[in-house]
């Protein structure tokens, strides 16, 4: 109820009409102290501007790239962040937790 | 996630009516629900919990790992009397993420300078609220001691369906406000929904031990099944 920073999907309407390729990364689980809850959400368009976050800014980056994929190929991806996976991705969540993010296209049929 | 769907969430959260997208992770099959019809749905029992929490998660149910992504209005916070308790319960109610607003026709209460950074509606009761939007997702204070200015509030509070409607004021208070409030077309159902005294019972003292109580149990009643509710009650 008490979720303020859900105008990032009005953002990701308009930019879908605009005729750009857009893309919704949402937190869908989290362990430990995890900077951000489950459903915060980062919407990404194709020329890589975005908003929201799904993180204390740690993996944005990371996850705005993989998104760039996910708009391109149409399909979703899971990506997991945490203090395991920084050899995997070089990014890392410094608190100490893991999350995972569900990436998905915007206007997929 | 469909144009479609991302369309009908953006709809529903602009008109303050919930909803809950589901998605199947594991093939990014979704679907939309909305908070009217969860009661005849199969996952009835985990969405209306997840609402209720207005938390976002992920649960298994029939070996699939689904995500359930709740949009819930914001909740609201009317204050009617912009008091000495008014003064504590803003910022308070501020913190907890409630968009807040102070209503109250008494220029010298309803001043800026006794209420920094807080939306003060210095107006009568039928001219402040209606456009207020009121709804279902509002929780509702009448702290003036003003017939003159609770009464009319109140009654529109009852029309709205406020979560949670609270009065300051005794037991005899009370009681002698349910007779008014009859008298104007209230029922005793109406009457019931009040919380007065309001507060939970912590033994406050000072003002903003009272802003406390009634946060406490705008709480409760926010987020407790109810039964619970009736128990912390």
């Amino acid at each position: 109820m008490l979720n303020r920073d859900q105008d990032i999907l009005k953002a990701a309407e308009d930019w879908q009409k605009a005729g750009h390729g857009v893309a919704l990364a949402t937190v869908v689980e989290t362990w430990g102290s995890a900077p951000r809850p489950a459903g915060s959400s980062l919407v990404i368009n194709d020329d890589g501007t975005f908003l929201g976050s799904v993180s204390g800014g740690c993996v944005e980056g990371a996850v705005v790239t993989e998104a760039l994929d996910v708009i391109a190929s149409g399909k979703p991806k899971m990506l997991e962040f945490g203090v395991a996976d920084e050899t995997a991705w070089n990014v890392g969540l410094s608190c100490g937790g893991t999350i995972r993010v569900f990436v998905e296209k915007v206007g997929q049929s | 996630m469909k144009l479609e769907t991302l369309k009908t969430v953006n709809i529903e959260r602009a008109a303050r009516r919930p909803v809950i997208v589901v998605t199947d992770t594991e093939n990014g099959e979704q679907r939309l629900v909305k908070a009217a019809d969860i009661s005849g749905d199969p996952l009835r029992a985990e969405l209306a919990k997840q609402l209720r929490m207005g938390k976002s998660g992920t649960i298994e149910a029939g070996g699939k790992k689904l995500f359930l992504n709740v949009y819930a209005p914001t909740a609201k916070l009317v204050i009617v009397g912009a008091v000495h308790i008014s003064q504590a319960l803003a910022p308070l109610a501020r913190s907890l993420d409630y968009d807040v607003t102070v209503v109250d026709p008494r220029t010298a209460f309803a001043s800026p300078e006794r209420f920094p950074d807080v939306p003060l509606i210095a107006e009568w009761p039928d001219v402040a609220l209606p456009p207020l939007n009121i709804d279902h997702y509002t929780a509702f204070v009448a702290l003036t001691h003003d017939p003159k200015i609770d009464d009319p509030a109140l009654l529109h509070a009852f029309a709205r369906d406020c979560f949670y409607i609270g009065a300051l004021g005794s037991r005899k208070t009370h009681a002698k406000r349910g007779e008014r409030l009859k008298e104007q077309g209230a029922t005793d159902a109406d009457i019931a929904r009040i919380h007065a005294p309001i507060g939970l019972a912590i033994g406050a003292v000072s003002p903003s031990e009272i802003a406390v109580s009634i946060m406490a149990e705008i709480t409760a009643k926010l987020r407790l099944p109810t039964q619970e509710k009736e128990q912390a009650a």
